[in-house]
């Protein structure tokens, strides 16, 4: 597995699109740390862009990586290695390459700028650490996706629609849930809700480690309320290593059962 | 020796494999015959692992195959399509599969067998059918495995790189190995292989040497032999 990971990895990095990805985040980090003057606050506008954007990326990254190397995997199913080692081994090449790029991307600005001498520098670790798991799950699910379609046009659809649905979609159609039924005792089911979207989760746990009450809208307080903040910070950092371990399982799964 | 039991592959309701049984002995060249999309590539892939069938068994020298595939290190397989990562270069490539499989291989002698030396470091994307087929010989004869697959190893062969893969076969045949291959060349397979198998509506519908299939069907060449075979389960 390591040695198609590795080679995985590498002709990503060889590729335009990673060094673009990295000067994104590069330009972005210095942008932010100029017009905000100020770690902490840089660290809550990065919030945002990384919970929306970093889940689109791992979703585009994901599913062209898979039907680009159809003709890798293909020559790699000939020889005498396990399925699960070459798709795994492909998946953790995508996520990781990306992984890199974005701590590398931001952690050159936030380093410059005197990141180990400020107070802020648990909650810009954590903000990686969520963008990481981001990477990791949304990849995850755009390989599944990939893998489930031989048709590449609709597995790109399926896939955008899914970031789509999760990044701004369920926002909407939660909201809309709980003007409809304001009469009833909404704590659990707005639980349940947030569990089962990666990005409302990563929100959560960031805001939580922030300790911005203000910011931590009604599902966030709901968390905060449930468990408190410590537990609230663990049980979301779980939820989202289930959220990882899933999709990934999944991939084995099919794979195994999959002609080509 | 590979053995097949039982075997059923269907795609979706189309059925494609239903019920194969066949024994391949050791040493000499096997020829799977059949019209298009009879199942020939499916069976080969059946074989290796890459299709995963319904019901039935495959067994390699005896022990059946596992799922984790690792039973192909004594297998060397050449595809119907020479599909290859477009952006890599040949050289890359080899010395990827090489580094893959992780055994010694005799890539140099290949590659002037089939004077791909000009080509090395084209990428693969920039090759002609024909020169791609040629890589693709390459990999699968690099190794030295017992077992050799062929699917459709003629196709987009120039006659200089057809008489040299059917030298290349012969000196393989040579060392012992089991050589299983497909064809639409007759000539091809009448020279070459010692017996055939002939797939027909998803099962083996004849086994045995040429000679054999002549005085069952009562022509004379092979063509026409295959052809009588065909009308007759058309009427
Ligand atoms: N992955 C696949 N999905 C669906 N149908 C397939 C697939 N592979 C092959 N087939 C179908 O199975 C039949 C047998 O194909 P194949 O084994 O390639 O035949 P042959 O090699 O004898 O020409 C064909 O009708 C083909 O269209
Ligand atoms: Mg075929």
């Amino acid at each position: 597995m390591l040695k198609i990971l590795k080679y995985s990895f590498f002709d990503l990095i060889r590729s335009r699109w990673s060094y673009v990805y990295l000067a994104f985040y590069l330009l972005l980090g210095f942008v932010l740390l100029f017009l905000n003057n100020d770690l902490s606050k840089a660290v809550i506008t990065l919030m945002n862009v990384i919970i929306i954007l970093v889940p689109l990326i791992g979703t585009i990254f994901g599913v062209m990586y898979y039907y680009s190397s159809k003709e890798f995997t293909e020559l790699l199913l000939a020889q005498p290695i396990k399925r699960s080692s070459i798709f795994i081994g492909q998946y953790l090449g995508v996520a990781l390459s990306l992984v890199m790029s974005l701590v590398i991307g931001l952690g050159l600005p936030f380093i410059l700028y005197g990141l180990f001498e400020s107070a802020a520098i648990w909650d810009f670790s954590l903000l990686l650490v969520t963008g990481a798991m981001l990477t990791l799950i949304f990849t995850a699910l755009a390989f599944n996706i990939a893998l489930y379609n031989e048709n590449k046009i609709k597995g790109f659809s399926y896939a955008i629609l899914l970031w789509l649905f999760l990044a701004v979609i369920y926002d909407g159609l939660f909201l809309l849930s709980l003007i409809l039924f304001e009469e009833y005792p909404l704590d659990k089911f707005t639980l349940i809700a947030t569990v089962f979207n990666p990005i409302d989760l990563s929100r959560i746990l960031i805001l939580l480690k922030l300790d911005i009450s203000a910011l931590l809208g009604y599902t966030g307080a709901i968390f905060n309320q449930f468990f408190g903040t410590s537990l609230g910070l663990i049980s979301a950092l779980g939820m989202l290593t289930l959220w990882v371990i899933l999709p990934v399982w999944n991939i084995k799964s099919k794979a195994q059962k999959k002609d080509f | 020796m590979i053995k097949i039991e039982n075997l059923h592959k269907k795609y979706g309701k189309n059925k494609i494999l239903t019920g194969v049984d066949l024994e391949i002995p050791e040493k000499g060249i096997f020829a799977i015959l059949g019209p298009n999309g009879s199942g020939k590539t499916t069976m080969i892939k059946s074989i290796l692992g890459m299709v995963v069938p319904e019901k039935g068994k495959v067994f390699i020298n005896g022990k059946e195959t596992h799922p984790n595939g690792l039973y192909r290190k004594n297998l060397d397989y050449l595809p119907q399509i020479a599909n290859f990562p477009g952006n890599l270069g040949v050289k890359e490539l080899i010395k990827m599969i090489k580094d893959l499989r992780g055994t010694k291989a005799n890539e140099d002698e290949l590659i002037e067998l089939f004077g791909l030396q000009g080509y090395l470091d084209k990428k693969l994307n920039n090759l002609s059918g024909g020169t791609k087929q040629k890589v693709n010989l390459v990999l699968a004869f690099m190794f030295d495995s017992p077992i050799i697959i062929l699917d459709e190893p003629t196709s987009g062969l120039d006659p200089v790189a057809m008489l040299n893969l059917k030298r290349l076969i012969a000196k393989e045949k040579a060392k012992g190995k089991t050589i299983l291959v497909t064809s639409h060349i007759m000539s091809f397979v009448e020279e070459i292989s010692d017996e055939i198998v002939f797939l027909l509506e998803g099962k083996i519908y004849f086994k045995g040497s040429i000679q054999e299939l002549r005085e069952k069907t009562g022509e004379i060449d092979l063509e026409h032999a295959i052809a009588h075979i065909l009308t007759e389960n058309n009427a």
